[in-house]
């Protein structure tokens, strides 16, 4: 909402000071997102008065004016225009003066004569179209006085973010009453220059059809239309507005287009009420009907387009079609144009839920939609519709039909609320005076009686405030207006809650931590991406584009699309690990399916260059990507088992349920990537079992080296395990740490190599103990799996 | 050096104990075994001539004998120390000290991650614990049990990604408008207020970390999904002077115990009265700069008290129970910290980046 400091001070009376404004806005909730000055780069023009006109000597065209601007003494200026005349006052650039687009003016001889200034259009000034003649003044002004001021075209331009909650801040009077408030004074509707108060007669509102001036208004059961007031006046004169009208819209950036118009534009702008005017003589019949839209019904609006209606659409129609969009835009054919003598004012009330619905549909938001739908002032209609006759009389002239209309089928009070002062005390969290209670009320407008035997305060809330329903909005509104900077902030005794930590969250930091130790950078991606395999993955019904339709229903892709994007950056080791959500089609209640992976990808060095390896720093290999997910795997789901497939490595839980896998991956790589490999891990929300101490060994231990021929398709897994169950108790851990292909072994065989550590439980093992359960597990190797010793 | 002894199978030895100063290494080892070896050594050897003398004989060579071993073993120990000191100062000519240590990849939590921990953190000390929830919602979690006027304007604050349903039979079924079973990314993580609410009784203490989803462009300032972390607090007796005075609390832990903060009112559905949280711009410190669009002010976080409604709509009794609740976005707190001016970074892999922010060192 764009709102002038000027016309907020018509309304208070008093000047403002555009900081303060700015700041007493905030502190009420309605922060200020810019103050725009207006009209600054015209500070340097100033009232030139014209003493003298002569022809220039070396040109028809041109004339030299001697030009008063304040100075001690007067100033030569050529000047092209024919409309000046001695006496009269001018808008005058000075030398040095800045004008709008940039210009500098500066001293210059134009064709032999001196000239020291410029008189103005109101074009070059910024103000207009007008370009024929020089902007003629008239104004008391002294010559050499601010040209702003002098016009009243100083002003400033709040930018204010409004909340949906509050309609009554999308009008000046809004704003005022909140200053009002914050100033502790009162405010009041400016005065209209010119204005003749007329005091029509607003018969009792009733019933849902009625006519004013010769126009039948009917409002059909069903039209999402509670209020409907219109009123005619004969005789106007379509023109231009004078300057006050067109300042005041200008000033908030509202296009002056004529004088009725900008009558129902400046009603809007100023109590939020959107008005709209018909032409009386292109009414058909001449009848107005509030109804729902019928099956393929279509209409011209203003803006010159063409639509079609969704049926249902509460429309304004007249006998010959439909002439406007209840409450979003009028139609073209009923528009007020130059040829206009007679207009029907309409000010209504649209229900905000089927009205935000159509214009939805249509997918047009206007000045009047953005209101309507927010909620208007059901009550304050015939107020708004009176505020527009006087300002078309006074601007347009014509003579009123004396008798309004106001159409209100069911007519209502507004929402009585009951207010407990122990309860404001008890959200709030300090006990204010009742008189207090009272004030902050009062200041938004609601009308108080105070109950002081109840405990208790009976609040009619404005009509204007439709987000003040129940008691604990008035309570926001005692806070709001109270101050929020009133209220202490020492930290009172507190009751921890009953909640414990989530365990899914305290298994994903602990592994989050754990890759972060690994070496690796946490990264965090959005879950909303393409489709990267088709038919398992959830589809947004309404994607931000097509690179984002689908919910992943994996980290990996995100991933390699990640490195890729590394590559083309040119970096070439990568280790990058996220933890995030995944999900599937299919869970409870419609909703997919979600749960918590860790997927993690390197690629590149090893460690860090370092120059004693002479510049050849090892690539990560398969190994570098097993670890990792072994490692992973124990703590991200310490029930799941891993096993070898197809390249790479899976993890099961005991069930068979896969959750884990981990590979090399294929991805878009420049030809100076190393391998890339990745890994992914469902995070099993259960909490932790935590580790028991064992008793420290107290003897030593043996260890023994098995040089050991492995036949093809002999898996060291499969070595690994029996040994553990052939040694027995004795074994403590067994390793691989040697493998051998090639030269000097039998055809079809590999040497592997694995280390033993045996120890006892509370002695010292003799030799012949350990030589004996070597014997045993290499005489099960050779008969189960035709592993045999290799001898030198 | 000694005198001689007199018994020519120790003199013998005398050479051999002049020659140590010019020994190596390897021979000094050699030549300490050949000399005292307990079972080839040749002093060892010269003893075994003992048996042969007479008792004051004995006596007289054994101590001579004794004088000769400790003269060896001084000698091969005076050598040992000059070899070592030569090898010492030979090894500080031969290493270039300045040459740069070996290194190892260091990982770094996400900056958003840190934030959100530090967050946490702060709140755990107030007797907070950690909740999470679904991310993706119905809409009743989302925008019903949390007050949403239905067709408000409200709402368009928080344009929103619905998904397909699919029911059983693999069809898929998109429903309807204001349909409160409706599937949809939640646009907050205050639908995990009504889950812990639902989830047993007061009083409530917990933070609430997660992703929310928006229907916003893929700009240097918009995401469609980004981080949020939520506050909630139920119990008898909590009120606006709590919640103002808990947050502040918070800011200034967050941020430096004398940062200015201002308290201002707001409006959200599910709050009332509502508020938010400013401190004092971190970069200008409240003179003005273009970050606070020279207010001297940012946005920290929204807040308000518990509205009744949603207390209601989770079994809660609204007039015995009160509460307040917040909400703030840990990744803008993120960008201000670190000056990042572009989401997208925050949300990508861009290693550089992670690694910059880190404060990590170029590997």
């Amino acid at each position: 909402m764009k709102v002038s400091r000027r016309w907020l001070e018509a309304f208070l009376r008093r000047p403002l000071d555009t900081r303060d404004v700015v700041e007493r806005l905030v502190m009420l909730g309605a922060p200020v997102d810019a103050v725009t000055p207006l009209h600054a780069e015209l500070g340097d023009v100033v009232i030139g008065l014209v003493e003298e006109v002569r022809p220039h000597p070396n040109a028809d065209r041109l004339r030299l004016c001697v030009v008063d601007a304040g100075g001690p003494t007067s100033r030569q200026v050529v000047c092209g225009a024919s409309n000046v005349e001695v006496g009269r006052k001018y808008p005058f650039a000075p030398v040095g003066a800045s004008l709008p687009g940039g210009i500098k003016l500066e001293r210059r001889k134009i064709r032999g004569e001196s000239s020291e200034g410029m008189l103005c259009s109101m074009r070059e000034l910024g103000l207009g179209d007008e370009h024929e003649g020089i902007m003629t003044l008239d104004t008391e002004a002294a010559p050499g006085s601010s040209f702003l001021a002098a016009l009243g075209l100083e002003d400033d331009r709040f930018e204010l973010d409004v909340s949906p909650m509050r309609p009554d801040l999308l009008g000046h009077k809004g704003v005022a009453r909140e200053l009002a408030a914050a100033y502790q004074t009162t405010f009041r509707l400016p005065e209209i220059p010119g204005a003749k108060i007329v005091y029509p007669v607003v018969p009792p509102a009733t019933g849902s059809t009625g006519a004013v001036g010769g126009v039948t208004v009917t409002i059909e059961p069903g039209a999402a239309c509670a209020r409907f007031t219109g009123a005619v006046i004969r005789g106007v004169k379509i023109g231009r507005s004078p300057d006050w009208l067109r300042q005041r819209l200008e000033a908030v950036g509202q296009r002056s287009l004529s004088n009725v118009v900008d009558a129902t534009n400046y009603v809007m702008l100023e109590l939020g009420q959107p008005l709209h005017a018909y032409d009386v003589a292109r009414i058909a019949g001449p009848a107005l009907i509030v109804r729902r839209s019928a099956p393929g019904e279509r209409l011209v609006t203003l803006d010159n387009v063409e639509r079609g209606l969704p049926e249902g659409t509460t429309v304004v129609a007249d006998a010959a079609g439909i002439s406007g969009i209840g409450g979003v835009m009028g139609g073209l054919a009923s528009e007020v144009s130059e040829a206009t003598t007679d207009i029907f004012l309409e000010a209504a009330w649209w229900h905000p839920g089927p009205l935000r619905q159509a214009r939805k549909a249509l997918g047009i938001l206007t000045e009047a939609s953005q209101r309507f739908e927010r909620g208007t002032d059901l009550w304050g209609l015939p107020d708004a519709l009176r505020r527009c006759i006087d300002i078309v009389l006074a601007t347009a002239g014509g003579v009123l039909d004396q008798e309004l209309l106001d159409l209100w089928p069911e007519p209502a009070n507004p929402p009585r609320i009951f207010v407990r002062t122990a309860r404001v005390a008890q959200v709030l969290g300090v006990e204010l005076p009742v008189a207090e209670l009272e004030r902050c009320l009062l200041a938004v407008g609601a009308t108080v009686v105070s109950k002081p035997g109840e405990g208790r305060l009976a609040v009619d809330a404005p009509g204007w405030r439709p987000d003040l329903r129940e008691e604990i909005d008035l309570i926001e509104e005692i806070g709001r207006i109270h101050g929020y900077q009133s209220f202490p902030d020492e930290l009172r005794p507190f009751r921890a809650g009953n909640q414990t930590d989530a365990p899914s969250e305290v298994a994903a930091t602990a592994v989050r931590r754990h890759l972060v130790a690994e070496g690796l950078y946490e990264a965090i991606l959005l879950a909303v991406g393409p489709e990267d395999s088709p038919a398992r993955q959830v589809r947004v019904l309404n994607p931000i584009s097509s690179e984002h339709g689908f919910l992943r229903g994996s980290l990996l892709p995100g991933l390699i699309r990640q490195t890729e994007s590394n590559w083309a950056n040119q970096v070439r080791d990568i280790r990058l690990f996220e933890i995030g959500t995944v999900f599937r089609p299919g869970g409870m209640d419609g909703r997919p399916e979600e749960s918590t992976h860790i997927g993690a990808v390197i690629s590149g060095a090893r460690s860090p260059a370092h120059w004693s390896d002479g510049g050849a720093t090892p690539d990560c290999d398969h190994w570098d990507l097993k670890g990792l997910f072994e490692r992973t795997v124990s703590l991200a789901n310490p029930l799941a088992s891993m096993q070898v497939d197809e390249g790479g490595w899976i993890a099961r839980m005991p069930d068979g349920r896969q959750v884990g896998r981990a590979a090399p991956l294929r991805a878009d790589a420049p030809p100076w990537a190393a391998p890339l490999f990745g890994l992914e891990v469902e995070i099993d929300p259960a909490p932790r079992e935590t580790p028991r101490y064992q008793r420290l060994p107290a003897v030593p231990a043996a260890t023994r080296d098995l040089a050991l021929l492995l036949r093809e398709g002999v898996a060291v897994a499969d070595v690994e395990a029996l040994v553990r169950d052939t040694a027995g108790e004795l074994l403590e851990t067994v390793r691989v740490v040697d493998e051998y292909r090639g030269k000097g072994l039998p055809e079809g065989r590999r040497s592997v190599a694995l280390r033993l550590v045996l120890r006892g439980r509370d002695r010292t093992l003799r030799d012949a103990e350990v030589d004996e359960a070597i014997k045993r597990v290499l005489a099960t190797l050779g008969k189960a799996l035709d592993v045999t010793v290799r001898t030198a | 050096m000694i005198d001689p002894t007199g018994y020519p199978q120790l003199d013998a030895l005398l050479p051999r104990l002049a020659a140590i100063g010019k020994l190596d290494a390897a021979a000094l080892h050699a030549e300490r075994i050949a000399v005292l070896g307990r079972k080839q050594g040749a002093l060892t050897f010269a003893l075994r001539a003992l048996p042969t003398f007479t008792p004051e004989e004995r006596k007289r060579f054994g101590a001579e004998a004794n004088r000769l071993k400790e003269a060896f073993e001084a000698g091969f120990a005076a050598r040992e120390a000059e070899l070592a000191a030569v090898t010492a100062s030979a090894g500080r000519t031969a290493l270039d000290l300045s040459m740069p240590g070996r290194g190892r990849w260091l990982g770094a939590l996400h900056p958003v991650t840190r934030v959100v921990d530090e967050i946490v953190e702060i709140f755990r000390e107030l007797g907070f614990a950690v909740a999470v929830g679904p991310e993706a919602e119905t809409e009743w979690y989302n925008f019903g049990a949390l007050n949403f006027p239905a067709d408000h304007p409200a709402l368009d604050m928080h344009d929103t990604l619905y998904l397909e349903v699919r029911q059983s039979g693999g069809a898929a079924v998109r429903q309807g408008e204001r349909d409160e079973g409706r599937v949809l990314l939640r646009t907050h993580t205050s639908p995990v207020q009504i889950r812990v609410m639902q989830a047993g009784p007061p009083p409530y203490r917990v933070v609430i970390p997660g992703m929310v989803y928006r229907n916003d462009p893929w700009d240097a300032s918009h995401a469609p999904a980004f981080a949020q972390i939520e506050g909630l607090a139920v119990d008898e007796g909590i009120s606006l002077v709590d919640l103002k005075a808990t947050l502040t609390h918070f800011a200034r832990r967050f941020f430096a115990p004398a940062t200015k903060v201002r308290f201002r009112p707001s409006y959200f559905p599910f709050t009332e009265p509502s508020g938010e949280l400013d401190v004092e711009c971190q970069i200008c410190h409240g003179s003005g700069c273009p970050a606070c669009k020279q207010t001297g002010w940012m946005e920290l976080l929204g807040c308000g008290m518990v509205h009744p409604k949603v207390l209601e709509n989770c079994g809660v009794d609204a007039e015995r129970y009160t509460g307040w609740a917040f909400g703030l976005g840990p990744g803008r707190s993120a960008q201000q910290r670190y000056g990042i001016p572009d989401i997208r970074l925050l949300y990508g892999g861009d290693m550089r980046f992670l690694h910059q922010v880190a404060g990590q060192a170029p590997a």
